[in-house]
């Protein structure tokens, strides 16, 4: 892979890491209400996709979706302004945390009902294939996703009319607190695909190289034709469903069950919510930053200086994306009532 | 030049002119290609524009109408077709949660132009799961405009100011009229989407109604008229917005209101109009606002007792004799 390709996924993913580390803070100094979902532990999985994207295909994503946001291309000040509710946020304030919009870089919201993905998805690919356009839609959705009826509406539609849709599941095996064990029959999600006749495979979603690549595939094959493809890829999130649940029970509870002991005593058991440390991640080793920065560092691709300054960037970029929604004013009821109707034109209705 | 044709003849009409004017128009639902659509309204389409463009889906409600929100964001103009109102119900989440919340949430970024088609209604002893009415539902929805076109005229003009409208738009028709008879001259210049239109001008009362039931009204007030009572009726033709002028100005001419709906009353569309009325005309009534409308009760398959839960001209007849009587 071409070094600048690394570089610049290895540098999304450290502000993906900032920004959400910002942002949790953030919710804690009263910036930000509502519900937050953060990303911590999942970069991979964003950042390995949209760089195998082309600026032309369509992006729909969950509620947990900054991270997707931000790779993107749209600017940190402009997501940051929008989690603190103002008027220069990308959705002028009025969509929060989980409804991020920007018509520009096709980047076609963040959807708060679980399952809301697949028909936005198939309605734009619908579109695509009916204008005989060679872009493709990129469908996020988690585990949790995949036992709603949308899904398997959605995927018999998009197998049925061979529309150009990449369904993205972001697998981190927990739908809000319930493990995958106990929400599905059938664990390995990829294997749903079969049922519509899509084409799926699983990917390490902690190797950022391997899901940039299975993207880059997958995709070639919707722009030869081949209809839609589905990739399950295995994440994990380190943090817990959103700011209301610390959940720092969960990757407890993941140490403690390699230890044998009874997930559900040990959540029991927790009650001071904290952030799990560097040392709990890195001895369960599922940190995907970890793993592409030594990748790079041992194949002498970045030097242990520029490693420093890229984060130094990332850094003051999060900061003067806080410093630009700080300064950003509260939309106005005005505001809000005209982007009710923003598509009212000139008609006369009465 | 006036034509008589029947309601579905009149959308069928409606439909073919804009898909020949717009490509980017396409047609969505069960039944509606090949079969022709399950009232007509579809029929010969299939033919003349192909299957991207008049799609037959698979049972999946929830499904192909958010495909129809996802296409509305990316500029198409989609016609989603419900077979019947009690099905949308599979699909409120794609109208609610979406078509009405993407264009306010996103700052007003992206179009709706989105038109949702569905027969609803009473008809004929379809039973508690096929004879439901939702508009009180749909008119809870800010973002959301509901036509309730009564004639073959207005389904005409309104179908096709839908599909040009670049807003969310539901269109109920009722499942008895799409054969009803009526004239419909394509040339007469459009009445506004959602004005209300004085059908029988009048003073002893306003009777304000929609859909089916404003023929119901009419010939009850012809009878009416034979009794000497001249009272006005009102078609709303919309649920969502509401023309209050029409109605405010009629009121303040006769001084007294009935709304008649065959929804069930309570916290219905007559709730919504009965309390915005009295509000801004309290002292122009004579009497207090009444309502006259469907029971409070699933429809049942018996048909004497499915007859007797929605207003007939009889039932009509009795109510505005009773207010009117009331406020002597």
């Amino acid at each position: 892979m071409e070094r600048s390709v690394l570089k610049s996924m290895l540098k999304d993913m450290l502000l993906a890491r900032a920004f959400e580390e910002q942002a949790a803070y953030e919710y804690t100094q009263g910036n930000i209400a509502g519900f937050l979902h953060l990303y911590p532990g999942e970069e991979a999985v964003a950042v390995g996709v949209l760089h195998a994207a082309e600026p032309g295909d369509y992006i729909v994503s969950t509620y947990r979706e900054h991270v997707h946001a931000l790779v993107r291309g749209v600017p940190p000040g402009k997501i940051m302004a929008e989690l603190f509710g103002r008027k220069d946020g990308c959705s002028g304030g009025l969509g929060g945390s989980m409804h991020l919009f920007d018509k520009q870089r096709r980047f076609m919201g963040g959807y708060g009902i679980v399952g809301e993905t697949y028909p936005v998805s198939t309605g734009i690919a619908y579109a695509i294939a009916m204008r005989e356009l060679p872009e493709a839609v990129i469908c996020f959705f988690g585990d949790g996703a995949v036992n709603q009826g949308t899904f398997h509406e959605s995927l018999n539609m998009a197998a049925l009319w061979n529309l150009p849709i990449l369904f993205v599941c972001e697998n981190n095996r927990y739908q809000i607190g319930t493990e995958i064990h106990r929400h599905s029959k059938v664990t390995e999600v990829y294997k749903r695909a079969c049922a519509y006749k899509i084409p799926a495979e699983q990917v390490n979603g902690m190797d950022v190289i391997e899901v940039y690549k299975a993207t880059q595939s997958a995709l070639l094959r919707i722009r030869e034709g081949t209809g839609p493809q589905f990739l399950e890829i295995e994440t994990y999130r380190l943090r817990g469903h959103s700011m209301a649940d610390p959940g720092s029970y969960r990757p407890k509870v993941e140490v403690q069950a390699f230890k044998d002991e009874d997930p559900v005593t040990v959540m029991l058991q927790e009650s001071l919510p904290e952030y799990p440390s560097a040392e709990q991640i890195s001895a369960i080793g599922k940190d995907n930053i970890e793993h592409l920065s030594e990748h790079m560092h041992q194949a002498d691709l970045i030097s242990p200086e520029e490693f420093l300054r890229m984060k130094q960037q990332v850094a003051d970029s999060v900061e003067q994306a806080v410093q630009y929604a700080l300064q950003s004013p509260e939309p106005s009821m005005e505001e809000a009532f005209s982007a009710l109707n923003c598509n009212r034109g000139q008609e006369v209705l009465i | 030049m006036a034509n008589e044709v029947m309601l579905w003849q009149a959308m069928n009409k409606a439909m073919d002119i804009e898909m020949a004017a717009d490509n980017s128009i396409f047609t969505m639902g069960e039944d509606v290609g090949l079969y022709g659509g399950s009232y007509r309204v579809t029929e010969g389409l299939y033919a003349k524009y192909g299957e991207w463009r008049v799609r037959d889906t698979p049972i999946s409600e929830g499904g192909f109408t958010g495909l129809g929100v996802g296409a509305a964001m990316v500029g198409m103009r989609p016609v989603i077709e419900i077979m019947t109102i009690n099905f949308a119900l599979l699909a409120l989440d794609a109208i609610i949660n979406m078509a009405t919340k993407i264009p306010f949430m996103s700052g007003g970024q992206f179009p709706m132009p989105l038109v949702i088609r569905v027969p609803g209604g009473v008809a004929k002893q379809l039973a508690a799961q096929h004879s439901q009415r939702l508009e009180h539902t749909l008119m809870n929805v800010p973002g959301l405009r509901i036509a309730v076109p009564s004639t073959p005229q207005d389904a005409w003009w309104q179908l096709r100011q839908a599909i040009q409208s670049n807003e969310p738009v539901i269109v109920l028709e009722h499942e008895l009229l799409y054969f009803s008879k009526g004239s419909l001259d394509t040339n007469l210049d459009p009445v506004p989407m959602h004005r209300a239109l004085i059908r029988k001008e009048g003073d002893a009362l306003t009777l304000i109604s929609y859909s089916r039931s404003v023929l119901l009204a009419q010939q009850a007030a012809e009878r009416l008229a034979e009794d000497g009572i001249d009272i006005e009726v009102i078609d709303l033709r919309s649920l969502s917005p509401i023309d209050w002028q029409t109605c405010i100005d009629s009121v303040s001419k006769t001084h007294h209101l009935l709304i008649v709906e065959e929804d069930c009353g309570f916290a219905g569309a007559g709730a919504e109009i009965a309390a915005t009325l009295s509000e801004r005309c309290f002292f122009e009534l004579d009497a207090p606002v009444q309502r006259h409308t469907g029971l409070d009760l699933p429809t049942p398959y018996n048909g004497t007792l499915e007859a007797a839960t929605i207003p007939t001209v009889s039932s009509i007849i009795n109510a505005v004799k009773q207010l009117v009587q009331s406020g002597e």
